[in-house]
C-alpha cells in the first residue's frame, strides 16, 4: 500500500487502490468450460493447484454471481451467441481470460466450424497459452490478471467491444 | 423467413435446375434448414419434415418413435400420449452453459410437475469440423487432430487413428511399441474414469469425491507428462509405432500410480458403496434395457451395465491385448449404480493390465523400422544421405498410404470408438468419419430420462459419462 509516514499507527491510500486490492481477492469465475482447456481448468480448481488460495475456487454458474469468465476451449459459431450472452449477463466489472490456443486465435482448426478468436465476440484482458495450458499456466494467467487490475493498467471494463 | 420467401426462392431454384427430381431433392434439402418461429403459423413442411427444427420439440403425435424410424422392435414409449394438454406441460431448457452437462450439452426437458416426459439433446454447440480438418492434414499430422476429439482419452483417440493408417500401409509395429501402447491406453482409461468419478461425485452431491478423483488423477498425469512432455493432446501414439520410448525407471513410476489409485479406491468404495444418500440417488435411476441399448448403438460401460457382453478389447483385439488377462465386468440392471460399480471396476482391470505390462515389457524398437513411415534416428541423419532424404520427405510432404478404406475400433473408456478412413492414396486421407461411442450414448438419453424425476436427470446425464468433444468432434 502507498505512503510512509513517520507515525505508524497511520496507513494510507488511495480509494482507488483500495478497492482494485479487494477485486483482485475474491474474483469469482463463472463456470464457462468448453472442451480439453476445461478440464485442465477443473484441475486447476482441484486439489493440487488449488485456486482456493487465491480466493477464487467458487465457480459461479450464474453469471451474474460472477466477475471473471475464464473462457475455456474451442468456441464454434453455434456455441458463440451463447458466449456472447453470457458475458452480458454478467455484472460489472467483468474480465475475461482467453485459455488456450483455440479460444485465443482459433489453434489449429482454421476451419468452417469455429471462431478464430473469443476477442471477436468480448474484450479480452489476458490470453493464456498453451494446448491445453496446464494449470501453471492458467494461474501466471490469473495472477498476472490481478497484477493488471492492482497497478490500474487494465482498467474496469467498459464491456464494449 | 416466410413461406412466400421460400416458394420465390424455391421457384428460382427451380428454374436453374434441369432435371425435375433434383430440384425435388434441392427443395427437400432446404427445408432441413428452415427454421419454424414458435408462435407462428406452422408452415405444411413440418408434418412431414424429419427434421424436428433447431428450437422446438416436435408435437406429440408427429414425435416419431425410435420403433417407427427404424423398424426396430424396442419399446421406446417416450413420445406416447399421456392425456394431458399442452397447457398442463412445461418446456424447460438446460443448457449450453450449464455446470452438470459436462461441457455444452444442451437438453429440452418436457415436464408433467416434476416427472419428465419427453427429453431432446441438441448437439453441436462444439462442432469443431475436426472430420473436416483430417483431410487436410497429412497421416503424420493427423494424430494432433484426432487427439483433441474425445480430450479426456486422447490416447485412445491416437491409436485407433494409428491403428487404421498402419492397416492401409500394412506394416509390422514392434511388440515393444505394442505394449506401450497398450500401457498408455491402459493407464488413460483410469485418468478417464477417474475424472468421470470426481465429476459424477460432484454432480449428486458428493463434493469430496472432486478433490479425490482429481487428486488421484494427477498421478497418472504426472506420469503422462514424463513420457509424452503434455499433460493431455499428446500426439504420442502414432502411425507406425509411438513418439518415444518409455523414460528410464518408467516401472517404477507406474507403480506408483497402482499403489495410488488402488489405496484411493478402497476409499472411494468405502465412502460411496453404503453411503445411503448415494445408494438412494443412483439405485434404479437411469436404466436403459439391453434391447435398447442395443437399438440405440450404445456401447461401452454403459451397455455392460445392462448385461451385454460386449468389449472391443475380447471380440476385436487389438495391439496384442489379447496376450493380457483381464475380465470384463458386467452389469443386470442398467442403471446409474451399476455403471459405478462397472467403472469402478474396469479401473481395476486396467491397473491389472498395467502390471502385467511391467512385468513382460519386450525389448527392442519402439516404433516400426520402415523409414517411408517412421523418421530415422536422429544420429543417422548425420551419417547416411538416404536417411536425411526420408526425413525430409516424411516431415515435408508426409507418406503416400494405398488406396483403400478401412473401419478400425478400440474400446475407448466411453465404449466402441471406431475411425473409418478413406484413402485415395497420396499423403492425406479423403475422408474420415469417426464413429464416437458418446454420440451414441447421448441419442439414446431420452429413454433413460423418460419417466423420472427431474432431479434424476444430472445423475443420468453424469452417470453415462458424455465427452461433448466426442459427440461434435
Amino acid at each position: 500500500m502507498a505512503g510512509e509516514v513517520d507515525n505508524p499507527s497511520f496507513f494510507l491510500t488511495t480509494l482507488q487502490k483500495g478497492v482494485n486490492w479487494t477485486r483482485t481477492k475474491s474474483m469469482w469465475p463463472a463456470t464457462f468450460g468448453l472442451a480439453c482447456c476445461a478440464i485442465e481448468m477443473m484441475a486447476t480448481g482441484a486439489a493440487h493447484n488449488d485456486m482456493a488460495r487465491f480466493g477464487m475456487e467458487v465457480f459461479r454458474a450464474s453469471p451474474r454471481q460472477a466477475d471473471l469468465m475464464i473462457v475455456a476451449g474451442r468456441v464454434s459459431q453455434k456455441m458463440a451467441p451463447v458466449l456472447r450472452q453470457v458475458y452480458d449477463q454478467m455484472a460489472e466489472p467483468k474480465w475475461v481470460i482467453s485459455m488456450g490456443a483455440c479460444a485465443s486465435t482459433g489453434g489449429m482448426f482454421n476451419n468452417y466450424a469455429l471462431v478464430q478468436g473469443v476477442d471477436q465476440i468480448v474484450p479480452v484482458d489476458v490470453y493464456v497459452p498453451g494446448c491445453p495450458p496446464g494449470p501453471q499456466s492458467l494461474l501466471h494467467g490469473i495472477l498476472t490478471l490481478h497484477q493488471g487490475i492492482m497497478s490500474g493498467e487494465i482498467q474496469r471494463s467498459t464491456g464494449v467491444v | 423467413m416466410s413461406d412466400n420467401t421460400r416458394d420465390s426462392e424455391t421457384e428460382g431454384l427451380e428454374g436453374k435446375q434441369a432435371s425435375e427430381g433434383r430440384s425435388h431433392g434441392a427443395e427437400e434439402r432446404r427445408r432441413v434448414h428452415d427454421l419454424w418461429v414458435a408462435g407462428t403459423e406452422e408452415p405444411d413442411w413440418v408434418a412431414t419434415a424429419t427434421d424436428e427444427g433447431a428450437q422446438e420439440m416436435l408435437p406429440r403425435e408427429l414425435d416419431p418413435g425410435l420403433a417407427a424410424q427404424r423398424g426396430v422392435t424396442v419399446v421406446d414409449d417416450y413420445g406416447e400420449a399421456t392425456g394431458l394438454r399442452d397447457d398442463e406441460l412445461q418446456i424447460l431448457n438446460m443448457g449450453p452453459q450449464h455446470p452438470a452437462t459436462h461441457g455444452v450439452l444442451r437438453l429440452q426437458l418436457e415436464l408433467d410437475g416434476e416427472t419428465i416426459l419427453r427429453s431432446k439433446p441438441i448437439i453441436g454447440y462444439l462442432h469443431t469440423g475436426m472430420e473436416k480438418t483430417a483431410e487436410t492434414l497429412s497421416y503424420m499430422q493427423g494424430g494432433t487432430n484426432v487427439t483433441r476429439m474425445d480430450y479426456l482419452s486422447p490416447f485412445h483417440n491416437e491409436l485407433c487413428f494409428s491403428l487404421a493408417v498402419e492397416q492401409l500401409l500394412d506394416v509390422d509395429i514392434p511388440p515393444r511399441a505394442q505394449a506401450i501402447r497398450i500401457l498408455m491406453t491402459e493407464l488413460n482409461r483410469v485418468a478417464s474414469h477417474l475424472i468421470w468419478l470426481a465429476t459424477f461425485g460432484l454432480d449428486i452431491g458428493a463434493l469430496s469425491m472432486m478433490l479425490y478423483g482429481w487428486r488421484e488423477r494427477e498421478s497418472v498425469l504426472d506420469f503422462f507428462e514424463k513420457v509424452t512432455g503434455l499433460r493431455m493432446n499428446h500426439n504420442y501414439i502414432r502411425p507406425g509405432g509411438v513418439a518415444a520410448d518409455l523414460p528410464d525407471g518408467w516401472e517404477t513410476d507406474v507403480e506408483g500410480i497402482l499403489d495410488v489409485v488402488r489405496t484411493g479406491l478402497g476409499d472411494y468404495e468405502a465412502m460411496l458403496n453404503e453411503n445411503p444418500i448415494f445408494v438412494d440417488r443412483t439405485q434404479g435411476v437411469g436404466i436403459i434395457t439391453p434391447a435398447e441399448a442395443q437399438a440405440y448403438g450404445v456401447t461401452g460401460v454403459n451397455a455392460r451395465a445392462t448385461g451385454l457382453d460386449y468389449d472391443v478389447r475380447k471380440a476385436f483385439p487389438y495391439s496384442g491385448i489379447e496376450q493380457y488377462e483381464f475380465d470384463v465386468p458386467v452389469g443386470q440392471h442398467g442403471d446409474t449404480f451399476d455403471r459405478y460399480l462397472l467403472r469402478m471396476e474396469e479401473i481395476r482391470q486396467s491397473l491389472r493390465i498395467a502390471e502385467q505390462v511391467i512385468e513382460t515389457m519386450p525389448p527392442g524398437d519402439y516404433r516400426a523400422t520402415d523409414r517411408k513411415v517412421t523418421p530415422p534416428p536422429r544420429q543417422r541423419i548425420d551419417e547416411s544421405m538416404e536417411a536425411l532424404i526420408h526425413h525430409f520427405k516424411i516431415f515435408t510432404s508426409g507418406f503416400d498410404v494405398p488406396a483403400g478404406e478401412v473401419y478400425q475400433a478400440v474400446e475407448s473408456p466411453r465404449g466402441e470408438l471406431g475411425m473409418y478412413l478413406v484413402s485415395k492414396g497420396g499423403p492425406k486421407p479423403w475422408r474420415l468419419h469417426v464413429r464416437a461411442p458418446s454420440f451414441a450414448t447421448v441419442q439414446a438419453l431420452p429413454v433413460m430420462m423418460s419417466g423420472q424425476l427431474i432431479a434424476d436427470v444430472i445423475a443420468t446425464l453424469a452417470s453415462v459419462d458424455p465427452v461433448l468433444g466426442d459427440v461434435d468432434r
